[in-house]
């Protein structure tokens, strides 16, 4: 599936995965995340600590409030954080819902809510936006913006989406062929949050430009 | 209302059968009133229906945790559910008599050889239910809680135990029917006391009215229990799918 993925991110870094989808970046975030054993390699971490992670599916406990549902993956954070959390994300006033109550964006939401409230030293975003209609996904990528500044987290985000990347990453890894590796390696300029239409447009047709032909004459 | 229709259609099905077979065969609704009447002043009813609803409970809740410990084990493990397989196969095809009487001739005729025996008879049901909803667990939920390096007191409780609950509501109540059913076997062969005992004694001075009496009486109570107890609890796990709806 997957074969030579080499990087390695300093901390604070957010590093962006694109590739088509069935490349194998969400085996590559499992075996990250440690769920996935059965590879060959080795990770390294200089600060290994816990781990942040939003799956595909919002995977919360329908059996448990939202507000629950972040507690138990976070026991030890503080009222004043995920006050914080809720506020950013615009949950205050669902904590109390069951996740059967909530859309799919708001329980992405819950699910980002969790993720942050651990403290993760490595944050893991697993297609967030995926099937959310564009302007709700272009406000979750604000407020994700948002948090990942403010609390400084390295982060690494799996996409198809190059809006996604170009948004949120400092470096982008394009992924493809079968089985897949890196094929190029980019630094995205800018703030973010604050790039203008321009650049991500500039840095879409680049990206577009570096992947076909790869993809094409992948073995 | 078609209910309570149906229920008198049952007392008149009972009155004219009365009628037809006699009183000795079968005795009228009025008859067995007085047979329960007199029972429960003489404190023999409160005696006999204590004794054996405490060995209901008992018995009971021993195959209720050990079912659910053996039922999530042979569901999750593989190895357990190799070992534990054939070893359900036997149990749950050995008839309750056999167990009873077993237990009886390996215990002695005492209490706890009456509470194990009907326990046994229970486990391997409330094993192979559990089983079924341990398999049926969600793996996304697993890895979830994996990831965030949940402590397994959480994983259990918070995570396993919620869908567990229809599975373990489903075995508490096909559970509770046959256990009490069992321990009026387990009581008629060797217990000096409870409904099962009264039953015996009223089969041998062929005392029709005695034997509905007591029989009518504790099906009410295990109803009773059914309704106040066992259908609240289940109303109380699936509270968040009700908010759903």
């Amino acid at each position: 599936m997957l074969c030579d993925i080499a990087f390695t991110l300093a901390a604070g870094d957010v590093a962006a995965f694109v590739g088509p989808s069935g490349c194998g970046k969400t085996t590559m975030l499992r075996i990250l995340a440690g769920l996935d054993r059965a590879f060959e390699g080795a990770i390294n971490g200089a600060a290994p600590g816990r781990i942040g992670m939003v799956f595909q599916e919002p995977r919360l406990l329908p059996w448990r409030t939202a507000e629950a549902n972040v507690r138990l993956a976070a026991p030890g954070a503080s009222e004043t954080k995920l006050a914080e959390l809720f506020s950013i994300l615009e949950l205050a006033p669902y904590r109390t819902h069951y996740p059967g109550e909530l859309s799919l964006g708001l329980a992405r939401r819950v699910a980002l809510a969790r993720a942050f409230a651990v403290d993760p030293a490595l944050l893991i975003l697993d297609e967030p936006f995926v099937s959310l209609d564009q302007a709700l996904a272009a406000r979750l990528r604000a407020e994700l913006a948002t948090l990942v500044d403010r609390r400084h987290v390295t982060t690494i985000l799996v996409t198809h989406d190059v809006e996604d990347a170009v948004w949120l990453a400092d470096r982008i890894f394009l992924l493809a062929g079968r089985p897949a590796g890196i094929v190029a390696e980019l630094t995205v300029p800018g703030r973010r949050g604050e790039r203008s239409a321009a650049q991500i447009a500039t840095m879409r047709q680049k990206i577009a430009a570096l992947a076909a032909p790869r993809v094409a004459v992948a073995p | 209302m078609l209910r309570l229709l149906s229920l008198a259609l049952f007392v008149g099905v009972w009155l004219i059968g009365a009628k037809l077979a006699g009183g000795q065969m079968l005795p009228s609704p009025g008859a067995v009133l007085t047979a329960i009447v007199t029972e429960a002043r003489s404190g023999t009813l409160f005696v006999a229906l204590g004794a054996t609803l405490v060995r209901v409970v008992l018995s009971f809740s021993l195959a209720m945790v050990a079912g659910t410990a053996l039922g999530l084990l042979m569901g999750r493990a593989p190895w357990a559910d190799a070992i534990g397989d054939p070893w359900l196969v036997v149990t749950l095809n050995l008839p309750a008599l056999v167990i009873i009487v077993l237990a009886y001739v390996w215990g002695g005729l005492t209490e706890s050889a009456a509470i194990a025996a009907v326990a046994i008879n229970k486990l391997p049901n409330t094993i192979v239910t559990v089983r079924e909803g341990a398999r049926s667990l969600d793996p996304t939920l697993d890895e979830m809680a994996q990831v965030f390096a949940m402590s397994r007191g959480v994983v259990f409780r918070d995570v396993i135990l919620p869908q567990l609950y229809p599975y373990l509501a489903a075995a508490a109540r096909s559970g509770l029917s046959l256990v009490w059913k069992i321990v009026l076997v387990a009581e008629l062969l060797g217990r000096p006391n409870g409904v099962g005992f009264e039953i015996g004694t009223a089969f041998q001075l062929f005392d029709v009215a005695r034997i509905l009496a007591y029989a009518l009486v504790f099906v009410a109570v295990m109803l009773l229990i059914e309704t106040a107890l066992v259908q609240p609890l289940e109303r109380r796990a699936s509270r968040w799918r009700v908010r759903v709806a």
